[in-house]
């Protein structure tokens, strides 16, 4: 008498899928998957019609195509003979550049203002609080044409820098050395030798020593209570290294022997000769090369007439000098004549090619170069370095905006922290000081840092206002100028859009990484 | 939710454009109105008055052209569209008519698909500097910062033409002609390019335009036109002819003022009978009423009316007709016959 | 004690003194400068360094905002006007072009006449929203308005018949009763799917047929009437519309001489200022009186000329109906042969061809089969677009309603309204959706709401604008095209939601635990728990945050003049291209900032006063 009956679950019914909760939600995920698919199908088989019709064709070949457009502001080498490819990474470093001077300075203005606004002085928290108001109420556009405008209009242009008749100029450089005009800011530039990258790698172990040494610091700390002071060693593992191998590096770089290598030029022709034979002369060179600027003083204090172009890399020059848009580069003495024989055996070149035979020092390992007012022709500054006024606008004007919300997120952070926190600093006998630094800050960081990370993220996709103020960033050459000579929309805007998505992920990433090393560890 | 505003509104208000089929005469038909894109403003070209109604010569047009399919040259609904959006728009068939000072460039023919009807301006990249700058040549702008319009064939053009000259020159680009205006007039750029009629627009409204030069260099040809998709060529040839009915009637002298009086009976002229539908059948080879050239004229006036009202010598604007007088007088404007 | 006191007594005071009055710089004006301006010396270089501040804002801009004009017709006058006192067009702002547009910055290209349309929808907006968030103090009947509201309000913008906002709204009775009877039979979940189909089914199939249907009914009772009230309307009309042109033209005659009288006086009055004339006042006057009797004739005018301009556009619209009209009979009679006549084609088309709707599919026919496909496609071409015809000119001759408005006659502060308010009303149900589905521990809708959420964010608004304006059409069917607005407002939708699904999901997170263990332990199931305890309180918590995203949304649609919408900053660029005002500049981006700094400022405050509030009736 075997009263054993079959377990339910050997009965399988197809309505179990519904009903069953053990089920359900497999059922559930099945059809939303099934959705999904049938969604994505749907989209992507219009898209491939639409295209058919269109008689176009999904393909990124465009990007490798002649751009034919100029791009004022190159963190990276770029002219208008290169590729569209090579315009959208012009764009994205732009964008990559403002996005980041941005979130520097919207930190910083954040912070300022935040604390300024629970200041006991009113005139102060009244402003703070207006300048807060003011940006986060107003559309962001609006500000960035606004502080455009005011730099259009309340800034001199740059010809008023120039000397008239009597010598005097309208307005003078600060320090002889920066001109701020309404095109932008003119400072000195810095020109980096053959052997600069040395330096770098110098700083990037200072760097991991004063790392070092801060850790060990805390390390003593924690074991002995006493206080390593950290500030004057780790100023110093910066700087003397530095100075060190600039000194070093400048020994080597000045024994460099370089040469001038000229088209239309006789074997063993000097640089006066070689002007006078050809009027004027076009000389080129790569921008910020400390060799380059060296040539340019060369050929200013031989007092020849010549005109400054630019070039960016042993290929590039061979271009250039073949293309009769340069008639005299500096090269290397070691490496003239290799450079001479690959130009003759470009195609189509037939002109002579020979090295000059004054030769000159590389120079030092970094060179400074001076904004100069040109004295003939169209009023404008010469070398230095420009710090464009799109640029100075648009980060100004993201900062200031993203600045008023952060001000909010600081002031809510601070006012987070609650008053008994620094009473007992203050009771345990902790400096004001180390009380903000050890025991406010890093609660108040908490609170602060999640939705700072997403102001972050604000301020990049709001970097693509740029092309308000004319900043060549992303939007405006490959999703701008490039979609409108190409007709690729979906292309161009599908790779925008996948940076854009690429770069926000990669912040919140890292930010989020910060973030989870410094929450509480709860129990 | 979502759904049914969606389809409220699609329904309500007719926002469906439906097909944008092959036979856009009848679409424009069933619909009552022309879709006629512009630009977001134009000096002289497009811009809408304070009551919202726009006029300028390339609205001129979008008129003639509504005025020859209806007989009123109201019904025509005008579509702003950006340099970037203006070819999507025409080529999705949300509007039928592109009027938007667009320059005739065989890829945009060939690759892009469509169909320039003819030409309305033709124009050229030119070069505006301040007197003060000294300058008389194109070719003395070695180092100059130039501001440009970005979006159009201007940038291409300036790059061309520094790369040839050997010059060097630095670009601002601005998103709008009326920034680029005010960037030029502050000294934030020392030269201002973009084809030469917007430039003559643009020196008019200075408060001392005498303090500004354009330049003789005209670097690049500029045809301006209207255009429409391909594909349709009855469509087309709508278009290309009441474009060639105004530029016609103002070589027969046919004006508003003596329209009436020119349509009322057969003339002397064959030609002007024939334009004016007092004789043949030429309106309906195009499927219009006989009358369709006399309503285009009708809407703004011939070619020559057109042009003196928006962007002629009396006004703000000032062009003199240079290169777009007739062909009569040392012109490029020329109409095939009417037979 | 006391004995002490009491010896001591003799030097105590037994009198009170009078107060004496705190010291100088404790009271008053003094102390509260000490203590809020002065406290220390930092402090103090602050105080001074901000004074500074707002000292050197306020000195550039109050002159010239004072020396402002408001009465000139164009940049040119302004300076004129400016002139006479011998000002340059910097020392003082040119007003006057607000004066004379700003009924467009508002409104776009709205017609003039319909204007209370969307006031009264901008009204009711409020009326509509007062149950949900005062849902205590009101009652709960208005909740029904606020549902119907989205309806009304599309009804009232864009106008047309009111048959079709009607059925669509009866499409969700239809599914909540289709819910409720379906469900009784099948269950929960086949009740939702019956619902959803039956109310696609009604909006897709029976709502266009039942409209078409009433508009012919309609069209065809009205028919006689109104063509001879159209014909009448023609006849009466035009020559109200010549007249209406010959005041309009005698008012412009009359402005251009005042004009030239008003050139005569301002040289005279500016002649008078070189010689430094006791007589300058009295012409200067005379030259401002002029000004401002130009401007009364102009703006008589313009009146003038919008009235012909409605009148013109009522007329050739007459026109064109009437014309039409006359063509329906023809049409009538026409439809039946040529649809036969198509489908007598298709049926006859041969068989490698038979199903082909394009001459995509046809790359490998023969030529026969090629000829006869595209004969069958242009005759059902011809049939669609017939009826298209009927189909509109009955809509037209049926309408029972509003006169309809076109999207793009919208513009101003109008459309950004409309599109933010639009965005986040229409995103509220897929961020709940989103949000529940970024909770779920399913995993498959999990990751694709989190890849939809962070898509969606990562990628700027600009970029999604450019899509919904260049890419919408590459992804739906071949052929569809619809309305640009309409396409910024889905693509904005999709904008919101991923923000609101977060702001959302802040509020689920915000609920303490118990709630969900106490409506699991009543029973409830998954959706009923939703609906009945977290979502009215989670929602209740994010309504702050949901008007923050409201603000943001707001101040983000300036953004749509990229893609040739005008917004106000796209109408300034029109305006700026007009030959009047071309060159201005700072005066209308104050007037657009100023507006758009009333409004968020004050919906900030707003869910400010409303967070604060929420948190004391959480406590």
């Amino acid at each position: 008498m075997s009263t054993l009956t079959d377990p339910p679950s050997n009965t399988f019914r197809l309505s179990q899928l519904i009903y069953d909760t053990r089920y359900r939600s497999i059922t559930i995920q099945v059809v939303a998957l099934i959705l999904l698919c049938i969604a994505f199908y749907w989209l992507i088989n219009n898209t491939v019609q639409n295209l058919a019709n269109l008689g176009k064709e999904f393909n990124f070949g465009f990007l490798s195509s002649r751009a034919g457009y100029d791009i004022n502001q190159r963190p990276i080498p770029y002219d208008n003979s290169m590729t569209h490819w090579r315009a959208a990474l012009v764009g994205m470093s732009n964008t990559l550049l403002v996005s980041f001077l941005g979130c520097i300075a919207a930190t910083i203005i954040g912070v300022i203002f935040g604390v300024l606004r629970l200041s006991n002085n009113w005139v102060v928290s009244r402003l703070a609080a207006v300048y807060v108001e003011g940006f986060r109420n107003v559309p962001l556009l609006l500000w960035i044409i606004a502080i455009f405008a005011l730099f259009t209009e309340g800034m001199d242009p740059p010809n008023t820098f120039r000397p008239n008749a009597e010598g005097i100029a309208q307005n003078d450089m600060i320090f002889g050395v920066i001109a701020i005009t309404n095109q932008g800011t003119f400072m000195p530039g810095l020109a980096w030798s053959s052997l600069a990258w040395v330096m770098t790698l110098v700083l990037i172990a200072s760097i991991a020593g004063i790392i070092f040494l801060r850790r060990r610091a805390r390390d003593i700390q924690a074991e002995t209570g006493r206080i390593v002071p950290v500030f004057l060693p780790s100023l110093g593992v910066f700087i003397v290294p530095l100075v060190l191998a600039y000194f070093a590096l400048s020994a080597v770089s000045q024994r460099n022997e370089q040469v001038f290598i000229a088209v239309g030029a006789e074997r063993g022709m000097d640089l006066a000769s070689f002007a006078e034979a050809s009027g004027r002369i076009n000389y080129c060179g790569i921008p910020n090369q400390a060799g380059s600027i060296n040539g340019q003083r060369y050929l200013q204090a031989a007092d020849v007439n010549f005109r400054r172009g630019d070039y960016f890399g042993d290929t590039d020059a061979r271009q250039a000098l073949a293309a009769g848009n340069c008639s005299l580069i500096i090269a290397d003495a070691s490496e003239a004549t290799a450079l001479i024989a690959e130009i003759e055996a470009t195609p189509l070149f037939d002109e002579r090619i020979a090295v000059l035979s004054d030769t000159l020092p590389e120079g030092r390992a970094i060179e400074v170069h001076y904004p100069k007012m040109t004295e003939r022709g169209i009023p404008r500054f010469e070398d230095g370095f420009q710090l464009r006024n799109p640029l100075i606008a648009l980060w100004l004007a993201l900062s200031l905006y993203t600045g008023a919300f952060i001000a909010e997120i600081v002031r809510a952070g601070i006012m987070a922290v609650s008053r008994g926190q620094s009473e007992a600093a203050f009771a345990l006998g902790l400096r004001p000081n180390r009380t903000m630094r050890l025991v406010i800050l890093p609660q108040a960081l908490r609170v602060i840092v999640p939705p700072l990370i997403s102001q972050f993220l604000n301020l990049t996709k709001n970097s693509s206002l740029a092309i308000a103020v004319g900043y060549m960033d992303v939007r405006a050459t490959l999703g701008g100028i490039t979609i409108n000579q190409t007709g690729r929309e979906l292309e161009g805007i599908l790779l925008m859009g996948m940076f854009y998505l690429a770069l926000s992920i990669a912040i919140s990433s890292v930010m989020n990484f910060y973030n989870n090393r410094n929450t509480l560890k709860e129990r | 939710m979502k759904k049914t505003v969606f389809f409220g509104a699609l329904t309500v208000a007719g926002l469906a454009a439906g097909m944008a089929s092959a036979a856009t005469l009848d679409d424009v038909k069933a619909r009552g109105s022309l879709n006629c894109g512009v630009t977001t403003g134009l000096v002289g070209f497009a811009a809408p008055d304070a009551n919202g109604v726009w006029t300028g010569f390339d609205v001129g047009i979008c008129r003639a052209v509504a005025a020859a399919i209806f007989g009123d040259p109201s019904a025509v609904e005008f579509v702003p569209t950006t340099g970037q959006t203006r070819f999507t728009a025409l080529a999705s068939g949300e509007i039928d008519l592109l009027a938007r000072n667009t320059t005739w460039t065989m890829s945009r023919d060939a690759d892009l698909k469509f169909e320039f009807v003819g030409v309305n301006y033709y124009d050229g990249q030119g070069f505006m500097v301040p007197k003060a700058l000294g300058i008389s040549s194109a070719k003395d702008l070695d180092g100059a910062t130039v501001c440009i319009q970005t979006g159009t064939t201007t940038e291409l053009n300036l790059a061309d033409f520094f790369r040839t000259n050997n010059l060097s020159y630095d670009p601002v680009p601005i998103e709008t002609n009326a920034e680029a205006q005010q960037q030029y007039l502050a000294g934030a750029c020392d030269v201002f390019t973009t084809d030469a009629s917007g430039l003559a627009a643009t020196r008019a409204t200075f408060e001392s335009p005498e303090d500004h030069v354009l330049l003789p260099e005209i670097i690049s040809k500029e045809p301006l036109g209207p255009l429409v998709r391909h594909g349709d060529n009855e469509w087309g040839d709508i278009a290309r002819w009441t474009l060639n009915a105004l530029i016609t009637a103002e070589e027969l002298g046919i004006t508003s003022s003596n329209l009436a009086e020119m349509s009322a009976a057969p003339t002397d002229n064959p030609e002007v009978n024939r334009l004016l539908g007092t004789e043949g059948e030429l309106g309906a080879m195009l499927g219009l009423e006989p009358d369709w050239a006399k309503n285009a004229i009708a809407a703004g006036g011939n070619y020559g009316e057109l042009f003196e009202k928006n962007i002629g010598e009396n006004t703000p604007i000032g062009l003199a007709r240079g290169l777009n007088a007739m062909w009569t007088e040392g012109g490029l404007i020329y109409s095939p016959p009417f037979r | 004690m006391s004995d002490t006191h009491a010896q001591s007594s003799t030097f105590v005071r037994d009198k009170m003194l009078p107060e004496s009055d705190p010291p100088l710089r404790e009271k008053g004006a003094v102390k509260w400068l000490r203590e809020n301006l002065f406290s220390s010396w930092l402090n103090a270089i602050l105080t001074v360094l901000s004074l500074l501040v707002v000292y050197w804002a306020l000195s550039g801009l109050i002159p010239w905002l004072l020396n402002s004009v408001w009465t000139a017709g164009s940049l040119s006058e302004c300076r004129e006007v400016l002139s006479v006192d011998g000002m340059s067009s910097h020392d003082g702002a040119c007003f006057a072009v607000i004066t004379d547009r700003w009924v467009q910055l508002l409104f776009g290209f709205y017609p003039s006449d319909l204007y209370w349309r969307p006031i009264l929808a901008f009204v009711l907006f409020f009326v509509a929203l007062a149950p949900i968030l005062f849902s205590e103090q009101l009652p709960r009947q208005m909740m029904w308005f606020s549902l119907v509201y989205p309806f009304l309000a599309v009804w009232l913008i864009w106008g047309g018949s009111i048959w079709s906002p009607l059925f669509v709204l009866l499409g969700f009775v239809v599914g909540v009763v289709a819910l409720r009877e379906l469900s009784k039979v099948g269950g929960a979940i086949a009740g939702v799917i019956g619902a959803i189909v039956v109310a696609l089914i009604w909006w897709g199939l029976v709502t266009p047929w039942a409209t078409d249907t009433l508009h012919r009914i309609v069209g065809e009772a009205r028919i006689e009437s109104k063509t001879t009230e159209l014909s009448e309307m023609a006849e009466t009309m035009t020559p109200r519309f010549e007249e209406l042109e010959a005041q309009r033209d005698a008012l412009t005659a009359r402005a251009t001489e005042e004009a030239a009288t008003k050139t005569a006086l301002l040289e005279e009055a500016l002649a008078l200022r070189a010689e430094g004339s006791p007589n300058f006042d009295a012409a200067r006057t005379a030259f401002l009186a002029q000004m401002d009797v130009l401007m009364a004739t102009r703006r008589e005018a313009s009146d003038a000329a919008v009235a012909a301009f409605l009148l013109d556009e009522d007329l050739s619209e007459a026109r064109s109906l009437l014309a039409r009209t006359r063509l329906l009979e023809a049409q009538d009679a026409q439809l039946p042969n040529v649809t036969e006549r198509a489908e007598t084609l298709r049926a006859n088309l041969p068989d490698a061809v038979a199903n082909l709707i394009s001459m995509d599919g046809a790359g490998d026919a023969t030529s026969d089969e090629r000829e006869a496909l595209e004969a069958a496609l242009a005759a059902e071409e011809q049939a669609a677009t017939l009826e298209d015809a009927l189909r509109s000119t009955y809509a037209t001759l049926g309408r029972v309603g509003l006169e309809p408005v076109q999207s793009r006659e919208i513009g101003g502060f109008m459309l950004g309204i409309i599109i933010g308010v639009a965005g986040i009303v229409l995103s509220l149900p897929l961020g709940i959706l989103l949000a529940l589905g970024r909770q779920s521990p399913l995993l498959i809708i999990n990751k694709s709401s989190v890849a939809f959420i962070e898509v969606i964010r990562g990628v700027p608004l600009i970029v999604w604008l450019i899509t919904a304006s260049l890419l919408l059409n590459y992804f739906l069917p071949p052929g569809t095209n619809f309305d640009l607005m309409l396409r910024v407002i889905i693509m904005v939708t999709f904008f919101s939601a991923a923000y609101i699904a977060e702001v959302i999901r802040g509020g689920l997170a915000a609920l303490p635990k118990g709630q969900y263990e106490g409506a699991d332990s009543l029973g409830l199931d998954y959706w009923q728990s939703m609906r009945l305890i977290i979502l009215p309180q989670a929602l209740k918590i994010s309504i702050p945050g949901i008007v923050n995203t409201f603000i943001g949304l707001f101040k983000d649609t300036v953004l749509v003049v990229f893609i040739g919408l005008l917004d106000p900053i796209g109408l300034t660029n029109a305006i700026r291209a007009s030959t009047d005002w071309n060159g201005i500049y700072w005066e209308l981006f104050i007037f657009i900032g100023l507006l758009f700094f009333i409004f968020c400022f004050s919906m900030g405050r707003y869910s400010l006063y409303l967070e604060r509030k929420l948190q004391r009736e959480h406590r």
